[in-house]
């Protein structure tokens, strides 16, 4: 009646994946806090830049970023912090002693906060595109998702690992996360092309996933694009690949040593003692 | 009395072994406090089909006995075996074999419904999803909460979430299962439908094997076929209730509810009393005094003070031991 360990695995990343998508849908807030709150910051940028008479691609590209801003935050609080709160409320403990990958828990954990945040995200793109009148030309689709997967498995890992060093944090998680928002927003170029940044901080600023991706994304969503582009868009997808086995592989292992520590030490898994 | 047939036992690999088992905790920093020894070369072993308790005060090692025996801790010296896989390297292995569930957990997620907290726990194990919901809503059942299969989490009370996670850990039917104080602060009710299920599910399945911890007396005397009585991370007894309450039945124990009493720290000074505890019974007015006595010779002296002191005896009886006497006598104190 039980499984293999490949299948035990996939049950536990749908198991894990289930609470993510069902709260979405059971906490209606959502739709204000994560859809109309990145409203108002994508609107302050959209009129500075009307205002400035920009070119009408900026306007786009805040919108876009705003978008994305829901998957940067989700991964800070909901991966990166996410161990951290399991183990206040106890079901750290049960992840630890079931007979399964803790890489499955974190996979069900950033499956389920991807398939939310993409409905958020794309609610923010599509009223921000009604609102600032944006025209989207799409010419590769399948670059585009190729993209879209890449930056989100790439950003998704960077979480996964994050879930386990934050753990060495404790109590410190929550300023970490906050520490990482705004200047990310910077760096990361939500509201402008990176390049612009110049190349050594758009290049460190590209171990954050969602830079590349950003810049990728504007290029296949906008015309005038490629002419703000860091690197070109097959460039990228390669960094974003490699980034993707980078973080997983370095998720694996710092998952590994924060069950040893917690283990060692008995104060990660345990809190009570 | 453990209702189980105790001839069910297999008589192959102990289900726990544990040799010269030891855990010192060191504190993060040195002037955050000392080192603590929580246990201390604990020599255990359980057989399958057992159901073994562990009887200890606040802080004796019992939780960290269970957390080493659950994978969740690494010893700093000494071995622990389930079913012979040693928990230090084998732990992928042990895993497949145990589950757990501790007293006051609030976990799961207040969103979810308990079907789908049950469900989700239930895939961590690998069990199909038809035989999980089977599964959950026969247990649902036993436990009498399939009213609130569908209620969210969030919503239960503390009995009902309690034995909730009580059907989380037994729901994927494992070898053996560690249940850390499970009735911890529950109403009478809900201790009795947990203890009768846990109980029941032994009898049903004579080869699993149930490890618990409590701190309640009679729990320990009911459920157990065997305890270890252990205080500060050493086990000081380890035998069937009937058996540890034979090393005080050689003693007499009386008891003796008294009104208007004035002093109590006279009694446990008289020649022959081994223990005396004492606790007041305000609605009535009266204090319950009871002794452990080496002999009987010392009971009028007793009854001379009592009447000394110009109290009235409202009742006098001499009793069977039971688990508190054995544990005081053992650990020296009681476990309030």
């Amino acid at each position: 009646m039980t499984d293999g360990w490949m299948m035990r695995n996939l049950r536990a990343v749908r198991g894990r994946a289930y609470p993510r998508v069902i709260g979405a849908v059971r906490e209606p807030s959502w739709v204000f806090f994560e859809v109309v709150l990145p409203l108002f910051t994508v609107a302050a940028y959209a009129y500075v830049y009307q205002f400035m008479d920009a070119k009408v691609e900026l306007i786009g590209y805040v919108v876009l970023g705003g978008a994305m801003t829901a998957f940067w935050l989700n991964v800070l609080w909901s991966m990166a912090a996410q161990f951290y709160w399991e183990k206040e409320i106890g079901n750290l403990q049960l992840y630890m002693v079931a007979p399964i990958s803790r890489m499955s828990i974190l996979a069900g954990m950033a499956l389920g906060g991807m398939l939310s945040t993409t409905v958020n995200a794309a609610s923010t793109l599509v009223i921000g595109a009604f609102i600032f009148n944006i025209a989207f030309h799409i010419v590769d689709p399948l670059m585009l998702a190729a993209i879209f997967v890449a930056t989100m498995v790439a950003l998704y890992g960077m979480g996964m690992m994050f879930a386990s060093l934050y753990m060495l944090f404790g109590r410190e998680a929550h300023h970490l996360s906050n520490l990482l928002t705004d200047p990310v927003y910077l760096a990361s170029g939500f509201y402008f092309p990176v390049k612009y940044l110049g190349v050594f901080v758009a290049a460190g600023a590209s171990f954050i996933p969602i830079t590349l991706g950003l810049d990728a994304l504007r290029q296949l969503f906008f015309t005038g694009g490629a002419a703000d582009a860091f690197l070109s868009v097959e460039a990228e997808l390669l960094v974003l690949v490699g980034l993707c086995a980078l973080f997983l592989v370095l998720a694996h292992y710092s998952l590994r040593y924060m069950e040893y520590l917690g283990k060692a030490t008995g104060r990660l898994t345990l809190r009570w003692q | 009395m453990p209702l189980r047939k105790k001839s069910a036992r297999m008589s192959q690999t102990p289900a726990v072994r544990t040799e010269a088992l030891t855990r010192v905790f060191e504190p993060k920093k040195k002037k955050e406090g000392s080192t603590v020894r929580a246990l201390n070369s604990v020599d255990l072993q359980i057989e399958q089909g057992e159901l073994f308790g562990i009887l200890g005060p606040n802080g004796a090692g019992k939780t960290t006995l269970l957390k080493i025996l659950s994978t969740l801790l690494l010893p700093t010296s000494g071995k622990a075996y389930i079913a012979g896989l040693d928990v230090e390297t084998q732990f992928t292995e042990v895993r497949q074999r145990i589950n757990m569930v501790s007293g006051g957990e609030i976990s799961g997620y207040g969103l979810l419904t308990v079907k789908e907290n049950l469900w989700m726990f239930s895939q961590f194990y690998g069990i199909k999803s038809k035989v999980a919901l089977q599964r959950i809503d026969d247990m649902l059942k036993d436990f009498g909460l399939s009213d609130k299969k569908d209620a969210k989490v969030r919503t239960l009370s503390t009995g009902q979430r309690q034995k909730m996670n009580v059907i989380r850990g037994f729901i994927t039917d494992p070898d053996i299962i560690f249940l850390d104080e499970p009735t911890l602060g529950l109403d009478v009710n809900a201790s009795r439908v947990i203890r009768d299920f846990i109980l029941r599910w032994l009898k049903e399945r004579p080869s699993k094997t149930v490890v618990l911890t409590t701190h309640y007396m009679v729990e320990a005397d009911e459920l157990c076929d065997r305890i270890a009585i252990i205080d500060n991370g050493r086990i000081l007894a380890c035998d069937s209730p009937e058996r540890l309450k034979k090393v005080v039945r050689m003693n007499t124990t009386l008891s003796m509810d008294v009104s208007r009493l004035k002093d109590t720290s006279v009694f446990g000074t008289f020649p022959g009393v081994e223990n005396f505890t004492f606790t007041e019974d305000g609605e009535k007015g009266l204090t319950k005094l009871r002794f452990v006595m080496r002999d009987e010779s010392g009971v009028s002296d007793i009854v001379s003070a009592v009447l000394g002191q110009g109290s009235r005896i409202e009742s006098l009886q001499k009793t069977e031991p039971t688990l508190e006497d054995v544990f005081i006598k053992m650990v020296g104190k009681g476990l309030d």
